[in-house]
Order: C-alpha cells, then sequence, then structure tokens
C-alpha cells in the first residue's frame, strides 16, 4: 500500500496504522503531531487508525519559530 | 506592588517574549532564552527531520519557558486552523500566535484571513494571540471576536525597522482593553524600550536576539530595555517642551558684575 509520508511516495503493509508511518519518520517522543488527508489525528487514535492507499500522512515536530 | 503581566487567566513574571527563529542551533537559543528572562517562547511545526538534533520543546522546558506555538507559514484561515490544532496535539497547549500572512515578500498579514482564523480558534477553545497589522479597526475586531490578546507589528518581521507608525499604535493602545504586544520588527533595545514607554504589555521579539552577533548579549540588553520602558512608561515622562524649562532655580543667583 503506497502512502504519501511527508510528501514522499512509501510503501507501507495493508492495514498500517498511524504510528508505524510514525515510527518510519524517526520523530521524536513528544511534541508530535500529525494529520491524515489534512485532518488531524489525536495521538489515542495513532495505534488504532488504518491508514488508506494513496492517503497523505504528515508527521510534525516542533522545531524554532518566531 | 508586584507589576504583573496577565494574558487571559495566566501571570508572566516577563513583559518579553522571545521569538525562537533563526538562531544558528539549540544551544545558543538556550542560553539567549534564559539571558532574555521571558517566561513565554514561540515555536513552530514542521516535517519531522530525521537528522535534527536535539528537541527545542526540552530546552524550553529547561528553561522554564510557557510553550507559544505559531502558525508561521499559513497563507489562508483554513491552513492556520489546522496547523493550530496540530499544535494542540503536538505540545498540549490550547495557546497560539497566529499568524496568517499575505504574501512571501512583506509577511504582512492577511487580515481578512486573520480575522476569519481568529473567529474560528476562539469559538474552539484557543487562547489566540494575532500577529496583526498596525491597524486600529483590525485591532479591535480582533478583540471583539475574542482574542486574548493584540500583537500589532512595529515593521515587518526581521526588518528592524523598528515602529514605523507610532500613531497608529497609540490608537491601538488607547482602545484595547486585552494586552497590547508589540510584534515584529525590533531591531535594538531603544525600539523596545519605545514601545514599552508607549504603554505595550509586551514585546515578542526573533531576530534582534537571534541575528544578533551576541545572542545571549542581547536577549539579557532586550530584558533591561523592556523593563526599563515598562518602568518609564509607569512613572510618567516628561512633556516635550520646544524651550528649555531650567532644572536649577533662579532665585539667589548672586549678582557678579
Amino acid at each position: 500500500m503506497r502512502v504519501f509520508l511527508n510528501g514522499e511516495p512509501r510503501e507501507l503493509d495493508e492495514g498500517a496504522t498511524v504510528d508505524a508511518a510514525v515510527a518510519i519518520t524517526g520523530a521524536p517522543d513528544r511534541g508530535v503531531a500529525v494529520a491524515v488527508d489534512g485532518e488531524v489525528v489525536p495521538r489515542g487514535q495513532w495505534t488504532s487508525m488504518q491508514l488508506q492507499e494513496d492517503q497523505k500522512v504528515e508527521v510534525l515536530q516542533a522545531v524554532q519559530g518566531g | 506592588m508586584a507589576d504583573v503581566f496577565q494574558i487571559a487567566e495566566r501571570e508572566f513574571g516577563s513583559r518579553l517574549i522571545i521569538g525562537t527563529g533563526g538562531f544558528r542551533d539549540l544551544q545558543t537559543m538556550g542560553e539567549a532564552v534564559i539571558a532574555s528572562g521571558a517566561e513565554m517562547a514561540t515555536l513552530a511545526l514542521r516535517r519531522v527531520d530525521p537528522n535534527a538534533r536535539g528537541s527545542i520543546v526540552d530546552v524550553l522546558h529547561d528553561a522554564g519557558c510557557f510553550l507559544l506555538p505559531n502558525t508561521a507559514g499559513c497563507f489562508t484561515a483554513r491552513d492556520a486552523v489546522s496547523t493550530a490544532r496540530l499544535a494542540r496535539e503536538a505540545f498540549e497547549t490550547d495557546w497560539v500566535k497566529l499568524e496568517v500572512i499575505g504574501d512571501d515578500k512583506t509577511l504582512l498579514p492577511d487580515p481578512v484571513e486573520l480575522l476569519e482564523a481568529a473567529e474560528t480558534l476562539v469559538a474552539d477553545g484557543f487562547t489566540v494571540l494575532p500577529y496583526t497589522n498596525d491597524d486600529p479597526i483590525l485591532a479591535r475586531r480582533l478583540e471583539d471576536v475574542g482574542c486574548a490578546a493584540v500583537m500589532p507589528l512595529g515593521s515587518p518581521i526581521g526588518s528592524g525597522m523598528g515602529i514605523r507608525n507610532p500613531y497608529n499604535l497609540r490608537l491601538i493602545l488607547e482602545q484595547a482593553r486585552v494586552p497590547v504586544i508589540l510584534d515584529a520588527g525590533i531591531g535594538t533595545t531603544s525600539d523596545a524600550a519605545i514601545a514599552m514607554e508607549m504603554g505595550c504589555s509586551g514585546v515578542l521579539l526573533a531576530s534582534a536576539v537571534s541575528r544578533a552577533q551576541d545572542p545571549p548579549k542581547m536577549a539579557r540588553a532586550m530584558r533591561m530595555a523592556v523593563e526599563a520602558g515598562r518602568l518609564a512608561h509607569e512613572a510618567g515622562r516628561i512633556p516635550h517642551r520646544l524651550y528649555a524649562e531650567a532644572s536649577t532655580p533662579m532665585e539667589g543667583v548672586p549678582e557678579l558684575t
């Protein structure tokens, strides 16, 4: 199954959940947020929400900013 | 009497809010944040960088800072609202520095999108601190939709040009019933002091410190400027006069010729 993870096409197992995608990015433990197709996915749903083909997954972390 | 700076229900011991953009590394940022005495610091959300080292969140926590996520880089109300909601997830805060810019070159706020985003986020339970144009009418509209503060620019972000329209800022200050925080355009300490002398409740700055040759030293200077400006505002300055007014009494001057 292909998804777009932070803009890059990635192959994931069928039925992969959000937390699998997060793990691939190497995101830190804290200060991370996820959007799937533009919608925020609360942390509590990362292990239960299954991704679908061609979804856009954005995994974000804190950076410096004014 | 303690001079307490309050936004929404939260009190701060410092009237300087530090933006974290532009520091060359996290260590310098941490040193500068501590030297600034700021109790609130901005940060942003971007795609995970697998090569990133260290955690800005940890550094700011260690410095005792309350986190103020921004929506920098958003051009539409829709994107800004989504970014604020992501920040709420990431940092477990409903506070947001709302930025909705109109173009890349000036980074000036888009007032139409800004107001729409502010209204949506307030309704969604956010404590909204909008970065706004120095427009008294827009400031009033932002306050009317429930923003916890208004943050007019002195001049464009990173320009270091200080307060370009002090008359507009005066109008904003005169009518505001929420804290007014001068955000953007501060170049050096005198700019920050002037904002505070005029009656701003606080100053938010990033580049003036982060891009200074010695950021921790400039951070300390800004801390002192904000404190000095606040004290001068409270103390009440003398009026401007065209002609001199002697400070030494003329009475009792001897006749010597």
